[in-house]
């Protein structure tokens, strides 16, 4: 027996509102950033203070869809694990299928295409998520995509999602810089600066994972991020005594 | 036709399989790998009828990296071994069957090396050594008598060669070459290949 109602329809003004309050949720969801650079892609994700008796290696907000690309996602992390699962074995299935793993468009696209039909679907509610889903190709270009509850995709040089994304686009567009995106180290610092912007307390509630080109994803551990935002931190203390003397 | 071997040893699982894909009576190719990587450290060895041996394998091998991407880490090679079984027994029963005999073999950081032995009605053991083929029949007795336990690496590749040898003399088809791979607490290595004297191979030229 199959649902004969339509949850999404359209409103008397041409909003789909279920639509509109999936990317409210969305925008209630921690911040993600991701920055596409020349030889690494990165994703930055906030990761909310875990209570003291919770586990905190259990909320993983990054996840690797294959050996050549990986996810983070903003809002409901339930609706993100059915998104992700699927593109998973699409991921897969597509390796079987034509022996050549997927190109980072490719499963973008599916995803969105998953998240269109829920629009559209008797009985069905959108996803609750946006996602930056990011890696490399196998002719070695890199890429940056972002989909949304209402199926739509786009490429990005760098972008944010979830909470206080404007802020965060808005620091990514003042300072995003295309010669220092050759080195690995600037894109990381990037991503890391554009997260402390709007996270409390530092290094400790940021999660990174990076991708070199031919490698597999990559986590880093609480003290490479440390690392990173005390070279941040520096930067900024000589920058200030730099305008100081001048 | 087709031959599979497989050898453990006490820190490495050794394998070989022949590479010649016929066509009822005509060799169509003389370098065809029997050999599936299911992850770093496990691979399947898989002969049978034409077309079910890739899908087959193909399928356990995508099906081995989604439980990867899944959960993180990578299946044990007695995990895989029984999840093969398992699928194979599954289709054993319904209307298109797999007929596949396979080799698995692995290494895990906690057993150590494992080599499954696993046939077309979906049967499963685990062995310290095992052949698949016609050319079972006349190479397990060599086996019996002269494997160990502990042999090394180089004694594992000449049991091998004792093996390919009996099959080069009492075989009735020529086998000219077998890939062979080794697998250990590293991964897994290609060995060179073995290709018995006198065999006839269209990999060495004829001498004019």
């Amino acid at each position: 027996m199959s649902y004969d109602r339509a949850i999404t329809v359209f409103s008397p003004d041409g909003h789909l509102f279920q639509v509109e309050y999936a990317q409210e949720a969305v925008k209630k969801g921690s911040t993600a950033v991701g920055v596409r650079g020349k030889n690494v892609v990165v994703l930055g994700v906030e990761k909310k203070t875990v209570a003291k008796l919770q586990d905190d290696r259990t909320v993983r907000k990054i996840c690797a869809l294959d050996d050549n690309v990986f996810m983070a996602f903003a809002g409901l992390t339930a609706d993100a694990r059915i998104v992700v699962n699927r593109a998973r074995v699409e991921c897969q299935s597509h390796r079987l299928t034509v022996e050549d793993p997927v190109t980072v468009e490719y499963i973008t696209r599916f995803i969105s295409s998953i998240k269109q039909r829920y629009t559209q679907s008797n009985g069905r509610r959108p996803f609750g998520i946006s996602s930056l889903i990011v890696g490399f190709d196998f002719d070695g270009t890199p890429h940056l995509y972002q989909t949304d509850p209402s199926g739509t995709y786009h490429a990005w040089k760098a972008n944010a999602i979830g909470r206080s994304a404007k802020t965060v686009r808005e620091f990514l567009e003042k300072n995003y810089k295309e010669e220092h995106m050759e080195s690995d180290t600037d894109v990381i610092k990037l991503a890391v600066r554009a997260l402390l912007e709007v996270v409390q307390s530092g290094g400790k509630n940021i999660e990174l994972a990076i991708m070199k080109r031919d490698e597999s994803m990559k986590i880093l551990v609480q003290e490479e991020i440390e690392e990173y935002v005390t070279a941040i931190e520096k930067e900024k203390e000589d920058a200030e005594k730099q305008k100081k003397k001048t | 036709m087709e031959y599979l071997i497989g050898i453990q040893g006490q820190d490495f699982v050794l394998v070989a399989a022949d590479n010649i894909a016929a066509n009822s009576i005509i060799q169509m190719k003389q370098d065809q790998d029997k050999m599936f990587k299911l992850s770093d450290k496990i691979l399947l060895l898989c002969v049978g009828e034409a077309g079910d041996t890739v899908q087959f394998a193909e399928y356990i091998q995508k099906n081995i990296q989604l439980y990867k991407m899944r959960n993180g880490y990578e299946l044990s090679p007695k995990a895989a071994a029984n999840f093969t079984r398992k699928n194979l027994a599954d289709y054993l029963r319904s209307r298109t069957p797999y007929h596949v005999n396979l080799l698995l073999a692995g290494f895990d950081e906690t057993d150590g090396p494992g080599l499954y032995y696993m046939d077309h009605l979906s049967a499963l053991a685990k062995a310290p050594f095992a052949a698949h083929g016609y050319g079972a029949y006349l190479t397990l007795s060599i086996l019996d008598r002269y494997y160990r336990p502990d042999l090394t690496r180089d004694e594992a590749v000449d049991l091998l060669k004792k093996c390919v040898e009996e099959l080069n003399k009492r075989f009735i088809l020529n086998l000219p070459s077998f890939s062979v791979r080794l697998i250990d607490t590293e991964g897994i290595h290609d060995l060179e290949k073995i290709m018995p004297v006198g065999a006839k191979s269209l990999a060495r030229a004829p001498s004019s």
